[in-house]
């Protein structure tokens, strides 16, 4: 089958990291990620299904492996070479069964939760899959399968980025209303990101909260703080302020439901304005640091940059939630010790609790996909072997006016689909 | 040789081209054949003797009023407010003339054996005043005889410590002064009757009031119901401030107004050319226009700002009158007309302006978009009597650089206004309704304007709502040599040229349409005959 891998040649990884300081996704003709025919990935064993890609998303964490960014932390946690591609909408090759024990039929459509958890392992489950929270499993790389924290970075079964077949196990599928159209679904596995994200926010409703970036994640944890309202799950802050760079990116913020939409140098002042704060210093045309500020920031951006900004935006005993994927950053810290400011990290999904209520954040990011009809932040559909123009259009997406790049493996070369979010 | 009155030009083949402000630059533009200048009268003769004039006004007062010495008393609170930064423009040569009248005052006050004296600056919400802008109103002497012992304050309208509720006028409206003033035996109020649109009861019920009593008359439907507020019976911003201002007298404040008038004679020798007509220029005058316009045009526009900043005007003392309130100011205003009034007959289509460096409140500071809109839409325009000289559905051609520039430091709450309110709404009434409170009661623009030097955070509301009336009046703006991501911000539509304006102004007025274009500074007030 055709497939785009990752190969561990450091050479290649030193030469995407070069090529991205001119771009975002510049990495792709260089760097580790190549187009090749290879053997579908092997069945690992029982409760492990062979499903075929029907989209597969790009997103941020993907840009910054094949850029060769990715933070060295994550060595460890992955094995090579592996197929890319964990936004996974699919198709069943054969019979079998769900996260919940429900039957599939061959030919149903699922979305893929990708994180290779205790059951997908073959292991007793740990204390954190016990509880639901797979994302924080203590096995990511034992069991029976090669290393890899998620479908998409793990060498024994495949990613979405291929012609198909991968596998997956039974934890992993979540089949696919009729309602939801490929494009909703493609959408779920980010927004069941989002989702988690914005439930570890401990915003009330007396609360001003910041997003700071508008890519997939900021849009998705405005569209979460929406959804969870309008479900009576938890009831909205007092005002979502949100920093967003690009006009498309604030247009469909405020579709989404964000209250105040500023351009990225104004969030500051935005947040002021709203929060009524004071500032540290007297105004000089720098940016200021906000003597109070959001009780929640969102970092839905996970650089340097963004946390630093973070800082100045976050009140004394609020809380900063690290949503975009970040790395080896250089940030002065002094204010969190300074105003007790809580840096929450939020990763992947597991179950969310609602008082008597609990549920999947697969299963509400679903429901959420198709009540907000998310596949409409879908802007591209790309064949893989046009993959360097796909990663350079994810990697450009705010000024192309584009959310999510996704790869469709059946699409043949001379048809990609292109459109703004509509 | 008495000054020439103001006249009308008519623009044929042999007029030349006609100066005009961009911001902090100028040039000569060929105007359309057919368009009307309008030119301000030349400058009135100063008064001779300006102190002997300023003491006999205190001693022969009009109205219902005593003169200054047989007010003053030993064991007596006196007051003296005076008015801030935004007056008179460009600042004055020094002695300013607050400076004359102040020193007059205290004179006799001293004579009188007053102790308890206190000066404030009448800011209502403008930024306060610093050490070198206070000493230059009021000149080192009085300065520090007052500043080192806490006896020269600045208006404060948000401290509540410092306010006095006076009560509601008729129309429920609520006034609030300083309390200082209020509770003296004398208040002295020392205006510079810059516009006719100064002094009267304006002075203290304005000057000296807070946001709970400025409210009632500085909001849209005021503003769109003054036409205009240059003509004091015709304006509702008026109405307002004369029923508070009479409620004041009533509740017993005693107030010595003395109000003044300064000729037009704006700028100083080497910018004379400035204000004289062109085709009377010598060849000195084009000499220094040349020099000083590629000098203006090369130099990085900072540095172009701070050379016409320090620009010090040789303005005058023209008139004074002292006493009781109303008694004084019909006697001002009818005097600055008579400085300033044009006779103009009928409206034009399109009228046009040429926007300069300064307006009430930048000086020593930036001309930031909000106020561009200001000093064209709401003082130009408004500079008339009986109707705007551009007709109703028109279109207004103001020509300045229009930069996204801001004085972080005077202007904090325009920067959020530039970028949170104008993208959202430029309805005066929509941002009255939906922000206009936000801003006003926002801690940390209250902190700023209390012990900073700035605007109050609801300030740029009022400048917005000061062109209300313009705002339904035309039918387009056109800002020409403005930048156009900001013109456009401000709702109007940018043009790189005279031409292009005049195209952008064809679907609305048609292909020839009839101008009037404003030549000031000088200032100048239109006596339109509609």
């Amino acid at each position: 089958m055709r497939a785009l891998i990752i190969e561990r040649k450091l050479t290649r990884f030193a030469a995407a990291r070069l090529a991205s300081t001119f771009g975002t996704g510049r990495g792709a003709g260089l760097g580790p990620l190549r187009l090749t025919d290879r053997e579908a990935p092997r069945d690992p064993g029982a409760n492990w299904y062979g499903v075929t890609p029907l989209l597969s998303g790009i997103c941020g964490s993907d840009l910054a492996t094949v850029d060769g960014r990715s933070s060295q932390y994550f060595e460890h946690l992955v094995s090579f070479p592996f197929i890319p591609g964990h936004e996974v909408v699919a198709v069943m090759n054969e019979d079998g069964v769900d996260a919940h024990g429900r039957p599939l039929t061959k030919g149903t459509r699922v979305v893929i939760q990708p994180v290779l958890g205790c059951a997908a392992r073959g292991l007793p489950l740990c204390p954190a899959c016990e509880a639901g929270d797979v994302g924080r499993c203590q096995h990511l790389t034992a069991g029976h399968i090669r290393a890899g924290l998620q479908t998409g970075y793990c060498a024994d079964t495949g990613g979405g980025w291929c012609e198909g077949p991968m596998q997956a196990h039974a934890s992993q599928l979540y089949e696919v209303p009729e309602t939801l159209s490929n494009d909703d679904a493609v959408m779920v596995e980010p927004m069941a990101c989002a989702l988690h994200a914005a439930l570890r926010g401990s915003y009330d409703q007396a609360s001003v909260v910041a997003v700071v970036g508008a890519g997939t994640l900021g849009l998705g944890v405005i569209a979460a703080i929406n959804f969870l309202d309008s479900t009576n799950r938890r009831p909205r802050p007092r005002r979502v302020v949100v920093g967003a760079r690009y006009l498309a990116q604030q247009r469909i913020a405020r579709l989404l439901g964000a209250n105040d939409v500023v351009p990225g140098d104004q969030l500051i002042r935005a947040v002021r304005t709203a929060t009524h704060s004071m500032v540290v210093g007297r105004p000089n045309g720098s940016t200021p640091q906000l003597a109070g500020g959001a009780d929640v920031v969102y970092d839905c951006v996970g650089s340097a940059s963004s946390l630093a900004e973070s800082l100045q935006l976050v009140a004394p005993g609020g809380q900063i939630v690290m949503v975009g994927m970040p790395g080896k950053a250089s940030v002065d810290l002094a204010p969190l010790w300074q105003r007790e400011v809580e840096l929450v990290g939020a990763y992947a999904y597991g179950s969310e609790h609602f008082g008597e209520e609990t549920a999947a954040t697969f299963d509400l990011a679903i429901e959420m996909a198709g009540t907000m009809e998310l596949g409409r932040l879908v802007t591209a559909h790309y064949p893989i072997e046009r993959f360097e123009e796909a990663i350079a259009h994810a990697g450009m997406a705010g000024p192309r006016g584009a959310v999510k790049i996704v790869f469709e493996p059946g699409r043949k070369k001379a048809s990609t689909q292109e459109g703004g979010p509509r | 040789m008495s000054p020439r009155p103001g006249f009308v030009l008519e623009v044929d083949r042999s007029t030349p081209p006609t100066l005009l402000w961009h911001g902090e630059a100028f040039k000569l533009q060929k105007l359309p054949l057919g368009t009307r200048v309008v030119y301000a009268p030349e400058p009135f003769a100063a008064l001779e003797d300006p102190e002997s004039a300023i003491r006999a006004a205190l001693e022969n007062p009009e109205g219902d009023q005593k003169p200054l010495s047989a007010l003053l008393h030993a064991d007596m609170k006196l007051t003296i407010c005076f008015d801030d930064i935004s007056l008179p423009l460009p600042p004055m040569a020094a002695p300013d003339v607050r400076q004359m009248v102040i020193e007059a005052v205290l004179d006799q006050a001293a004579e009188a054996g007053v102790d308890d004296v206190v000066l404030i600056a009448a800011l209502a919400l403008h930024r306060r005043m610093t050490e070198p802008e206070l000493r230059h109103a009021l000149g080192n002497r009085v300065y520090d005889a007052f500043a080192p012992f806490g006896k020269l304050l600045q208006h404060d309208a948000e401290d509540p410590d410092n306010l006095l509720y006076i009560g509601k006028t008729d129309h429920g409206e609520d006034v609030e002064i300083n309390k200082r003033a209020a509770e003296s035996d004398l208040l002295v109020y020392v205006n510079i009757n810059l516009v006719s649109m100064d002094g009267g009861h304006k002075s203290v019920a304005t000057g000296l009031a807070s946001y709970k009593s400025l409210r009632h008359h500085h909001n849209p439907k005021t503003m769109r119901h003054s036409k205009s507020f240059m003509d004091a019976p015709a304006s509702e911003l008026h109405s307002a401030n004369w029923r508070m201002g009479r409620l004041i007298k009533e509740s017993g404040v005693n107030i010595f107004q003395i109000e003044t008038t300064l000729n037009t004679d704006t700028f100083p020798e080497n910018f004379k050319f400035l204000q004289k007509r062109e085709w009377e220029w010598n060849l000195r005058d084009r000499i220094t226009f040349a020099g000083a316009s590629k000098a203006l045009d090369a130099a990085p526009h900072k540095m172009a700002r701070n050379i016409l900043q320090g620009i010090k005007s040789p303005h005058a003392l023209r008139t004074v009158h002292a006493g009781e309130v109303e008694a004084v100011h019909q006697k001002i205003v009818a005097e600055v007309w008579e400085q300033q009034g044009v006779a103009v007959e009928g409206q034009t289509d399109i009228v046009t302006m040429g926007l300069p460096y300064i307006c009430p409140y930048n000086v020593n500071s930036i001309m930031n978009p909000i106020l561009v809109a200001c000093l064209g839409l709401g003082y130009f325009f408004n500079s008339y009597r009986g109707a705007p000289v551009v007709r109703k559905g028109g279109v207004a051609i103001l020509f300045h650089p229009t930069r996204p520039e801001f004085h972080p430091g005077h202007h904090p709450s325009y920067i959020d206004f530039f970028e949170q309110v104008l993208p959202e709404t430029t309805d005066p009434t929509v941002m009255h309704e939906q922000f206009e409170e936000a801003y006003a009661t926002d801690p940390w623009y209250i902190h700023l304007y209390r012990t900073g030097h700035a605007y109050h955070g609801v300030h740029p509301f009022y400048m917005w709502y000061w062109i209300s009336h313009a705002l339904e009046h035309l039918d387009k703006v056109i800002i020409v040599g403005g930048d156009p991501a900001t013109v456009r911000r401000l709702g109007f539509h940018p043009a790189t040229t005279l031409d292009d304006a005049l195209e952008i102004a064809k679907d609305t007025v048609g292909p020839s349409p009839t101008i009037t274009h404003l030549h000031t500074p000088p200032l100048l007030m239109a006596d339109v005959t509609p």
